[in-house]
């Protein structure tokens, strides 16, 4: 019985440790830094696996040796990103700081369930925020997509707009300009379409939810939206006429397999050289002109959205920004990255390193845009100027529309537009409309 | 102290285990039921009510939800099928003596050990139809080029082909067991009768067997029914629902949409029809044994 007199008098000692470790704690005040107020705190940082952030991840350290603040990075994939978020904050004990979000996509859902502090108190705080960091100088449409009933939900990051990516050498050969309308598209994607030799004439998403914003300047330009006051108003002719467009050039000239692509895809494709022209955010104008990424990197073009019926319509939407957890424990330290990352100098260097940025004063900046690939920033104006300040419909239940809205552009792909969609539409039209009438 | 251990020690020893089963299998079950029938949504930013059978009310008129079960159905069904004509075919030519055979078994054992994500993810690239390696080897021979996961019709078959390629190996290595059990009698008598080698197998080997089969096959269809890495790795679900199974379909509406209570209800519903088929099987089979 001696053995188990020992076990007893070990798990006291054992106990009585935890318990002291609990207390003692080591109570010598840290000497406060006046420059590194917030010197030894840790902060957890939720980052999507999107260029912005390979672009920002090198650069940590610097933020680390200026403030004393340790970063804890962790990346995911978009949709994880989002599942993760989600799980972790609605259980009310999550440990993340700092997350990437999608403004457009979930600022409303994380502000009706208080997920995302208030940045505006950080923002309005003269001790916190220097006025000269100018939160005004972020782009009007930004702002006002971070913005829910007047809480500041993130800050914008990165901004995006559609952009008809293509490619030169084949353009040239065939005698072709680059496409100014939607008509222009079909004929060009028909006459460059080369099966036999595995070049398709044109490549966009067509993944049931993700091809929702890449379709929308298609619906914009045919004369249609998604929601038009708090109505379903992509079920009008018009809408009709875009889903039949987007199916029948995704269908007759498109890669095999269209209906399973996301950007992912869609990009391997095109910078394989398996495609002629592709409609994508203009975000991966780095990666398609990078030699060690892309095989057409000499040959990649940029156009203006091709002009529909109705005009010219691509979005410019603001596409990632940074929030703070309500539940963060370090929101102070979190700020000071947010004001970082998003301070005009960092937004300078994201924009050199080709991140299409929220910040007016990087885009009048001659330097930071003078290594973009020729014709791309010419580009960028022409579409910010007419271009429509959403890529899907903005309300809460947006993955569940998405979804909706994304089921009627699978099916005109299938059906290579030529068959009637009206059941389709209106099918999905009364569940966007049903989820609409709960918001 | 110790005479209370020592009376009680056969409540005690199991009490670990017993909490154990209680807190990570027993509590999710029971909460699982409590949110289906409420109207927890995230998307609606408001506290969850109780609503009594609503959510199944709208689960029996979902055309998505009966979709998914018939798709479920079709994948456990071809995946499962195919797998047991495999894996016991693999099992008979195994059960014999022949230079290099444990290499031989540790080889087809691979893929049950290999992470179901990478698998998804491998496989995805195999079956891209301009550049994947399924459709070069098809070209190779002459073969018309498949679209695999990017077409209604065949993303369900292609599906099964992964889940094929990796659980098959079990299969054959639950029979390969049970083939050891066996007695030699039956089969010296068989032969002494003059019985060809198929008799033997159609008339002794298969009913001696058939138990073991039964257990490979039930496990295998449970497993298969709630498969939910490979294809929200490969798909999501699509093309469009194409390979949105009830799992899927359930992720989705949780972690998409947000509806926990829509998607617990859907996960019962899940839960009751294993449960159920399972019990039937058992069922069926004590009445054979009878």
């Amino acid at each position: 019985m001696k053995t188990k007199k020992w076990v007893t008098v070990l798990l006291i000692v054992m106990f009585a440790l935890t318990v002291a470790g609990c207390g003692g704690s080591d109570k010598k005040e840290p000497v406060k830094d006046m420059k590194k107020p917030y010197a030894g705190q840790t902060i957890r940082v939720l980052f999507a696996n999107h260029p912005w952030a390979e672009a920002i991840k090198p650069l940590l350290a610097e933020f680390e040796k200026e403030t004393g603040i340790t970063v804890k990075a962790e990346s995911y994939s978009e949709k994880n990103l989002s599942d993760k978020l989600t799980v972790e904050l609605a259980t009310g004990s999550s440990t993340i700081d700092v997350y990437m979000s999608r403004p457009l996509q979930e600022a409303k859902l994380f502000a009706k369930n208080k997920w995302a502090a208030d940045l505006k108190p950080f923002i309005t705080d003269p001790s916190k925020t220097p006025a000269d960091w100018d939160w005004n100088d972020n782009k009007k449409s930004a702002i006002a997509a971070v913005t829910v009933n007047g809480v500041i939900v993130s800050s914008p990051i990165v901004g995006e707009w559609s952009t008809l990516y293509y490619r030169k050498d084949l353009f040239e050969k065939a005698g072709l300009k680059p496409p100014a309308t939607l008509e222009e598209l079909e004929a060009a994607a028909k006459k460059l379409n080369d099966p036999a030799n595995g070049v398709a004439g044109f490549v966009a998403r067509g993944n049931r939810g993700a091809a929702v914003t890449q379709f929308s300047p298609f619906l914009y330009s045919f004369g249609a939206d998604f929601i038009k006051d708090g109505k379903v108003a992509f079920d009008t002719p018009e809408g009709m006429e875009a889903f039949k467009f987007y199916g029948r050039i995704l269908k007759n000239y498109g890669p095999p397999g269209v209906t399973n692509m996301s950007w992912e895809q869609a990009i391997v494709v095109f910078s394989s050289g398996k495609a002629a022209m592709w409609i994508d955010a203009a975000v991966f104008a780095g990666q398609v002109t990078d030699k060690t990424k892309s095989q057409v990197a000499d040959q990649v073009g940029f156009a203006v959205f091709p002009a529909g019926p109705k005009g010219s319509k691509p979005y410019d939407a603001v596409a990632w920004g940074l929030g703070i957890s309500s539940q963060s424990k370090s929101k102070d330290a979190s700020w000071e990255f947010i004001k970082w990352a998003n301070s005009k100098s960092m937004m300078k260097k994201m924009l050199a390193a080709g991140i299409p940025v929220t910040r007016n004063s990087a885009w009048a900046d001659k330097e930071a845009t003078s290594k973009y690939p020729p014709g791309f920033a010419d580009v960028a104006q022409k579409s910010g100027a007419i271009a429509v300040p959403y890529d899907r419909p903005v309300m809460t239940a947006v993955g569940e529309a998405r979804d909706a809205i994304g089921t009627i552009i699978v099916k005109a792909i299938e059906t290579g537009g030529a068959e009637d969609l009206t059941p389709v539409i209106k099918e999905q039209a009364k569940i966007v409309n049903d989820l609409l009438s709960k918001e | 102290m110790k005479s209370f251990i020592e009376k009680n020690v056969r409540w005690l020893f199991p009490l670990p285990g017993a909490l154990f089963i209680l807190a990570m299998m027993v509590f999710p079950v029971l909460y699982t039921f409590w949110v289906s029938l409420t109207d927890w949504s995230l998307a609606s930013g408001r506290e969850a009510h109780f609503i009594g059978l609503k959510n199944f009310e709208v689960l029996i008129m979902d055309a998505r939800f009966y979709n998914a079960l018939k798709l479920t159905i079709y994948f456990t069904g071809l995946a499962v099928g195919v797998e047991t004509v495999l894996g016991v075919g693999i099992a008979i030519l195994l059960n014999r003596e022949f230079r290099g055979k444990n290499t031989f078994k540790t080889i087809l054992l691979l893929p049950m050990v290999a992470t179901p994500v990478a698998i998804g993810l491998c496989w995805t690239l195999f079956y891209e139809p301009t550049v994947g390696l399924a459709n070069y080897t098809l070209r190779q021979f002459g073969l018309p080029a498949i679209k695999w996961l990017a077409d209604q019709t065949t993303v369900i078959p292609s599906l099964a082909l992964v889940d094929i390629w990796e659980w098959t190996p079990m299969i054959a290595l639950i029979v390969m067991a049970g083939l050891a059990a066996l007695p030699a009698e039956p089969f010296e008598a068989a032969v002494v009768d003059g019985a060809t080698s198929w008799q033997v197998f159609r008339h002794v080997t298969l009913p001696l067997l058939a138990p073991t089969i039964l257990v490979a096959v039930v496990l295998r269809s449970i497993d298969a029914f709630k498969t939910f890495d490979i294809i929200y790795t490969m798909t999501n679900g699509g093309p469009g629902y194409a390979s949105e199974t009830m799992n899927i379909y359930a992720y989705t509406l949780g972690f998409q949409y947000f509806r926990f209570g829509a998607a617990s209800s859907a996960l019962v519903a899940l839960l009751a029809l294993v449960l159920g088929s399972s019990l039937i099987v058992l069922y069926l089979r004590r009445r054979w044994e009878v």
